[in-house]
């Protein structure tokens, strides 16, 4: 299968979902009715269900996904690594950290973009320091356990703030928060972070090609020509827009940036810079999917996203870190 | 090397230091076009470091690289990769690509695009490296289902593709088979021969000897001859830098036997 191909299909996928997620559902509305809603025809109420609460969580589970799968691209891209990802490396936890104190100390000082800003510069804190010591080369291993480490220090600095949390509805947020949701997310909500992620998905593209001269390590791609710093700034800047944003829709939902990945990268020939698409769509795919079963589930209290993708997601990355003997094999 | 060559890379003095140690303590070389120098000498002589220097990957702490005439150190990268090609000691690859891939990346200061994306004067280039260090048949292949010889050679073939006027190879011989072994130095040699520049770093003091024009000698961060083979590999040098001398029959024995 050519690359376009593997776009075109998981692109198609995704489109699916979508779809189903506008008339599949567990109130009162008939599959004929919410065909209708959502070509625009039929009731007011069917309308409202299918475009006002259906669809804007169905494409903010797609758009957290995407972002998602891109950002575990673009990190394993520069790190050399198939393990790194936001949420292992914790990028995403120090993006939920950001959100928390906004939400914590009540700050709205930019607005209804305080939240995703403070996400995106929580993000930009862990990749900064993931990337810098990447750059002093310490081992695959090491930097697996700084994340680790990152990770579990944003938690508790989390827990923290819900420890001294002001009032009981500030708590509820916060453990939204952690747990990763797109319940209840309106068009609004996409609306503040669409910025975000439009500014990452620029610099992924302006500097995903160097991610395949960096296949021969950073003094090499060097040599070929890459000029290392505005690469590394651009993929780190890149991956910090796009988690931040989505953790600051959904909260931390991890493992999607190393499964996705993981699936399609013999589908592009282990291409570095060709991986990040694919990555994005088959995320996207894969959580808006998953949101989907969710909602459909008979079950008496919904499950948390983030509780799901993580109960399929980290058996997963067992499965890869333990069968990785070298790197990228 | 012809009388009529001009100095393509100039290191002026070149002094680097890490952690206290001087790795290379005031080296100047010159390298002309058209001929191929053999950096030799003995492991942690300098040669590696020598390179990247040349290639103006390292800073030097004094002294200086001059390509054509002007300081390196003021290159943009891709201006530097255009001139130089680099193909370093440290062949790992971070990725299972295929070896059309790998091979590619020799073209990355052209536009970066995969194989099968590229245009078609720099997909020429990619095919004939990949001919000329008999890579063709590994095209499709993945790295990771290739032996360390067969990977060498895609890299022997991405740096080619570049086809830069100036050539750094740091042993690029290591983990090959002697038929393919010396294939390689005629590759080299022949790209010296149409007029380019190859300097590379060889443990094989018999190859370093019958391939290049010139012999440097690296010891401890000095570089102590720089010359024709036959006047710089004479005994004393090969006793005192390498400890070995010329045995009779051919090949080399021990120096000094007793201190073994």
């Amino acid at each position: 299968m050519t690359r376009l191909g593997v776009n075109a299909a998981l692109l198609a996928g995704g489109g699916l979902v979508l779809i189903l997620s506008g008339v599949l559902g567990s109130s009162e509305l008939s599959l004929a009715q919410a065909f209708g809603a959502l070509v625009g025809a039929g009731d007011e109420t069917a309308r409202i269900i299918v475009w006002e609460i259906r669809l804007p969580r169905a494409l903010a589970a797609l758009g957290v996904g995407a972002a998602l799968g891109a950002s575990g691209a673009l990190m394993q891209g520069l790190l050399r690594n198939p393990l790194a990802e936001p949420g292992v490396l914790g990028v995403s936890a120090s993006a939920s950290l950001g959100a928390i104190i906004a939400l914590y100390f009540g700050l709205g000082f930019l607005g209804a973009f305080t939240v995703p800003v403070l996400a995106v510069l929580g993000a930009l804190a862990a990749t900064g320091v993931l990337s810098f010591l990447a750059a002093a080369r310490i081992s695959a291993v090491q930097l697996i356990l700084v994340g680790v480490g990152l990770s579990s220090f944003a938690g508790a600095l989390g827990a923290l703030a819900i420890n001294l949390a002001p009032n009981r509805f500030a708590l509820s947020d916060m453990v939204t928060w952690m747990l990763g949701s797109v319940t209840n997310r309106s068009l609004d909500d996409l609306v503040f972070v669409a910025p975000f992620w439009v500014a990452g998905v620029v610099l992924a593209v302006l500097t995903a090609p160097g991610l395949r001269a960096l296949a021969l390590g950073e003094e090499t791609a060097q040599s070929l020509g890459v000029n290392l710093g505005r690469t590394r700034t651009g993929v780190i800047g890149a991956a910090a827009l796009l988690t931040g944003a989505a953790v600051a829709i959904s909260g931390v939902i991890g493992f999607v940036g190393i499964v996705a990945p993981h699936i399609v990268r013999p589908f592009v020939r282990h291409d570095p810079a060709d991986l990040v698409w694919p990555s994005a769509l088959l995320g996207g795919g894969l959580i808006s999917l998953a949101d989907l079963i969710l909602r459909l589930a008979p079950l008496d209290q919904e499950l948390r996203l983030g509780v799901m993708v993580s109960m399929i997601g980290a058996p997963i990355f067992i499965l890869i870190a333990a069968r990785s003997r070298g790197m990228g094999q | 090397m012809t009388q009529r060559s001009v100095i393509r890379l100039l290191a002026d003095r070149v002094s680097i230091r890490r952690d206290g140690r001087d790795i290379l303590s005031d080296v100047s070389l010159e390298v002309h076009s058209g001929e191929m120098i053999a950096l030799v000498g003995p492991n942690g002589a300098g040669k590696s470091t020598l390179i990247r220097t040349l290639l103006g990957l390292l800073e030097p702490d004094a002294g200086g690289v001059m390509l054509d005439g002007g300081p390196v150190s003021v290159l943009s990268a891709r201006a530097r990769a255009r001139q130089m090609a680099y193909l370093p000691q440290d062949r790992t690859v971070a990725w299972s690509v295929t070896g059309a891939d790998l091979a590619a990346l020799g073209r990355f200061a052209w536009g970066g695009a995969a194989y099968d994306r590229l245009g078609a004067t720099d997909r020429d280039k990619v095919d004939q490296a990949l001919e000329l260090t008999g890579a063709t048949a590994l095209k499709n292949r993945l790295l990771h289902t290739l032996s360390g010889g067969e990977q060498a050679r895609l890299h022997l073939a991405r740096a080619l593709a570049s086809d830069a006027s100036l050539l750094m190879a740091d042993e690029p011989i290591a983990a090959l088979d002697p038929r393919h072994q010396l294939e390689a130095m005629q590759v080299l040699r022949a790209q010296a021969d149409r007029g380019a520049s190859v300097v590379c770093a060889l443990h094989d003091l018999e190859l370093a000897g019958r391939y290049a024009d010139r012999v440097a000698v690296l010891d401890r961060g000095r570089l102590i001859a720089c010359g024709s083979p036959d006047a710089v590999l004479d005994a004393e040098t090969l006793a005192q830098v390498f400890g070995v001398m010329r045995q009779p029959s051919g090949g080399f024995a021990l120096a000094d036997p007793g201190q073994a």
